[in-house]
């Protein structure tokens, strides 16, 4: 079958070019000259595939990574679900909606970065990136504000912890039914699962943003102009899945119960 | 001579050698971005409002679905799944497979066991 499409295909090719031998050189030239081409590749689209691919691969055990945190979260929210929905409500709505609007606007910016390396424009590369980045940063400054109101609220999981906002909500002008001592102890696990899950979050934020650095750098040099896209592309890849990850983490740990019956 | 066409339609390369996984080349416009952009910030705020009305166990449910929505326009155009080859797509499928298979065994485990009665 392959021969058969072979000599069709070979019947159907236009008269022997005059100059074959220039002709040869010019492309082989031409492509082997792009320095991002490893010589074990087939082709630059072979290449490419294959970053793409490894990306992926690496993706997938980050999801996996994720998963594990998100099902000790499922267990735990059926198990307390009182003292989840009452922690959770402790959380800002106003901050988390706004930390979610943030992130999504700096996936925008890299999904624009992707774009404009892809058509080799040097300066709105740099701009986009620089755009993620602050994006990125705001998303971190709320985060420490946030961070910040739970430990001075002594809501961090541990020997300093307080549970006195869900024993006795009334005396801080909460309106949440009170939880019995046992259950408002566990809202520790709700808060231990809220750091270890928004801060792993946030270390891959912070990981993404030293990247996003030293790609700017590299940028600005005009590395990604020449049709070189794959590291921005890839990293693009990862910066969204950081995006993706806290669109699950927004609603399962902000809005659990906000609708009160009383 | 090899390199100077390449499709992935197979006319060019009917022994599948020089981009075996076939591989398009596709760039996303940023018009499509941005409707992609409004759609997630629009579905952010539909899962904050949803999360105020009291709709029972139907507020987790719906939750959820807004968020795999958003995750998966993401996936599909801020990450470029729709435009990949078959290879990628099947490996990201299988990931989220793989993951559905292991919570779905450590559930069976959990809700199985004789809790409170040894």
């Amino acid at each position: 079958m392959d021969n058969a499409l072979a000599s069709t295909g070979l019947t159907t090719q236009p008269a022997p070019d005059p100059h074959p031998h220039e002709t040869a050189v010019h492309a082989e030239h031409e492509h082997v000259a792009l320095p991002q081409h490893r010589h074990h590749f087939e082709t630059e689209e072979q290449q490419r595939e294959a970053g793409s691919f490894g990306m992926w691969l690496f993706l997938v055990t980050e999801i996996m990574f994720f998963g594990g945190m998100f099902f000790a979260y499922l267990l735990y929210r059926n198990w307390y679900y009182p003292a989840f929905a009452a922690a959770s409500s402790q959380l800002s709505v106003p901050l988390g909606g706004t930390n979610t609007a943030i992130l999504i606007t700096s996936g925008f910016c890299m999904a624009l970065g992707v774009w404009a390396a892809e058509v080799r424009r040097r300066k709105m590369l740099v701009v986009t990136l620089i755009l993620t980045t602050l994006f990125g940063l705001a998303f971190l400054g709320i985060k420490y504000d946030e961070y910040h109101e739970k430990y001075e609220l002594h809501h961090i999981p541990g020997n300093n912890f307080n549970v006195s906002q869900f024993v006795n909500p009334a005396a801080y002008g909460i309106k949440e039914e009170p939880l019995a001592p046992d259950m408002a102890q566990k809202t520790q696990i709700f808060f231990f699962l809220y750091f270890a899950m928004t801060g792993m979050h946030a270390v891959h934020l912070i990981i993404g943003i030293g990247l996003l650095f030293w790609l700017t750098w590299r940028a600005h040099r005009g590395d990604f102009s020449s049709g070189y896209v794959a590291p921005i592309e890839n990293f693009g890849l990862y910066w969204h899945f950081i995006d993706i990850v806290w669109l699950f983490l927004f609603p399962l740990l902000y809005l659990i119960n906000r609708h009160p019956l009383h | 001579m090899a390199h100077e066409t390449i499709h992935t339609d197979g006319t060019q390369d009917p022994m599948n050698v020089t981009n075996p996984e076939h591989a398009q080349r596709h760039i996303v416009r940023p018009l499509q971005y941005t409707y992609v952009f409004g759609t997630l910030l629009l579905f952010t705020g539909i899962t904050i409002g949803v999360a105020y009305i009291d709709l029972k166990w139907a507020n987790p449910v719906i939750a959820l679905g807004i968020a795999c929505f958003q995750a998966t326009i993401g996936i599909l155009f801020f990450m470029h799944v729709a435009y990949q080859s078959r290879l990628i797509k099947i490996t990201i499928g299988v990931g989220f497979f793989l993951f559905l298979v292991l919570v779905t065994m450590t559930m069976g485990d959990y809700v199985s066991r004789a809790w409170g009665m040894w």
